[in-house]
């Protein structure tokens, strides 16, 4: 049993006639061919395969393409303008600067999961921070860079944003 | 790995949803959030015939406040209820604890009947739903039937959900003005599964004492249970450190948590104790729920 399925993926939309059981992540990388979305433990637990659901960052394994339907869905792939290597996203440009990424392989998930949460990050504590990034794991970093990078990125969001997030968090 | 093969139905209205399950109830599974039922899939520990994804069903997921009670529909999403002012205002506790399920990517597709349905001993909603005295809506082509959480919870991982059956609801009391509620747990890193928790709801009277005391533990046995000694025990005292000490002893008298590779059934047995005494001094210093 197959279902045609019409999946937005930054702003393409890929149909394609796919088994229920076919993971989300997997249509991703296999279908829409787009790599930048890792696959790491799939069962829910390391975060590299974090995507955003109509905005809102989910595990693209916990999900069917069938599920995804209808709906609009962001990777990594979208971040730097125009795919672009030379003109990142702030976020990307913040953990290039802080090296808070080695072998990179959870970066993606890392940088979906932060994207939407970057302005409630401004004036955020090392503790909060920690808290946005509990749900990917990182084997290479220590996680201390990447919460460097985060300080970074909503520092600059602040700046050019000028939220009214009081900038008190440690420097 | 990859999940087994399925059919698979996607309902939009529950009345479909229970034409499913009357059909082919015995071989098919319903999927909610599926932050839980998607990795049994994928690791083959779950092989249903058929899964009913019930994400569809759109009059499944809502935040109601009906008179005295709060009714969440059983689709919604965990982190709809943590974000809700009036989930937040009328069931603090339910919000306290939400923030200890998994992670937010979780919760942004975790639903609340999902984790009851799922039944999982170290899961917080069930605790909580049984410190609250929820009641769970079933529904089926048979009819409807309400259970309580005692009744409701079998052991481990199973329910008394028939396989024609699909919760649609839970009912929790909004509880009086001047009740206190808590909710700690233990976990080794911020959203692993729990060692062991407690759920405490206590109203306290004019002249301080405890009157209404339910305490409902996390990871003490297959199901939530009540640590009813202690509950006995605080009834009629004022909420004060011997109360909670007193409270923590019967309460490691009273349970024998099993262990396993992340803790022994010993150590879980002072762990939860020790959640029960800080679960009692937390709820005395929180203010009372507005009503």
């Amino acid at each position: 049993m197959t279902r045609t399925v019409a999946v937005t993926i930054n702003g393409a939309t890929f149909e394609r006639e796919v088994e229920p059981r076919l993971l989300l992540s997997d249509f991703i990388r296999h279908e829409a061919k787009l790599t930048g979305t890792h696959v790491g433990c799939e069962h829910g637990v390391c975060g590299a395969c974090t995507v955003q659901l109509d905005g809102t960052p989910v595990r693209s394994c916990l999900m069917f393409a069938v599920q995804a339907s209808g709906h609009s869905i962001r990777t990594v792939e979208a971040m730097a303008d125009g795919g672009s290597e030379t003109r990142l996203h702030p976020l990307q440009q913040a953990f290039h600067e802080e090296h808070a990424l080695q072998c990179g392989f959870c970066t993606p998930g890392f940088l979906m999961s932060l994207e939407p949460l970057i302005p409630a990050l401004v004036g955020a504590s090392d503790d909060e921070i920690r808290e946005a990034i509990a749900g990917n794991l990182c084997r290479c970093t220590g996680y201390q860079n990447i919460v460097s990078a985060v300080r970074l990125a909503a520092k600059r969001f602040d700046a050019q944003h000028g939220t009214n997030g009081s900038a008190t968090g440690p420097e | 790995m990859k999940p087994p093969r399925f059919e698979y139905d996607d309902p939009t209205t529950t009345e479909e949803a229970l034409d499913l399950l009357a059909q082919h109830g015995e071989d098919a599974k319903v999927l909610a959030g599926g932050q839980s039922l998607v990795p049994l899939l994928n690791f083959r520990m779950a092989r249903p015939d058929r899964l009913v994804d019930i994400n569809g069903i759109e009059e499944l997921s809502y935040i109601r406040h009906d008179n005295g009670t709060l009714r969440l529909g059983a689709m919604t999403r965990q982190a709809a209820v943590e974000s809700s002012d009036t989930a937040r205002q009328l069931c603090p506790l339910l919000v306290d604890a939400l923030h200890w399920v998994g992670h937010a990517q979780i919760r942004n597709r975790g639903t609340v009947g999902g984790s009851v349905a799922h039944a999982d001993p170290a899961a917080e909603l069930p605790v909580v739903f049984s410190a609250l005295g929820a009641s769970f809506h079933v529904r089926s082509k048979t009819g409807p039937r309400t259970l309580s959480p005692e009744d409701f919870f079998q052991t481990h991982r199973t329910t008394s959900l028939e396989p024609s059956e699909l919760l649609t609801e839970i009912e929790v009391p909004v509880l009086p003005a001047a009740t206190r509620t808590a909710f700690v747990e233990f976990a080794r890193r911020q959203g692993d599964f729990a060692l062991g928790g407690a759920a405490t709801v206590v109203s306290v009277d004019e002249s301080g004492a405890c009157r209404d005391v339910r305490i409902a533990l996390l990871g003490a046995a297959p199901t939530p249970i009540r640590a009813s000694d202690a509950e006995d025990a605080i009834r009629g005292r004022r909420l004060d450190e011997d109360a909670a000490r007193e409270a923590r002893v019967l309460t490691e008298a009273a349970i024998t948590p099993t262990g396993d590779i992340h803790g022994s059934g010993d150590y879980r047995r002072g762990l939860i104790a020790t959640m029960v005494y800080r679960s009692l001094l937390q709820a005395a210093s929180n203010r009372g729920e507005a009503a």
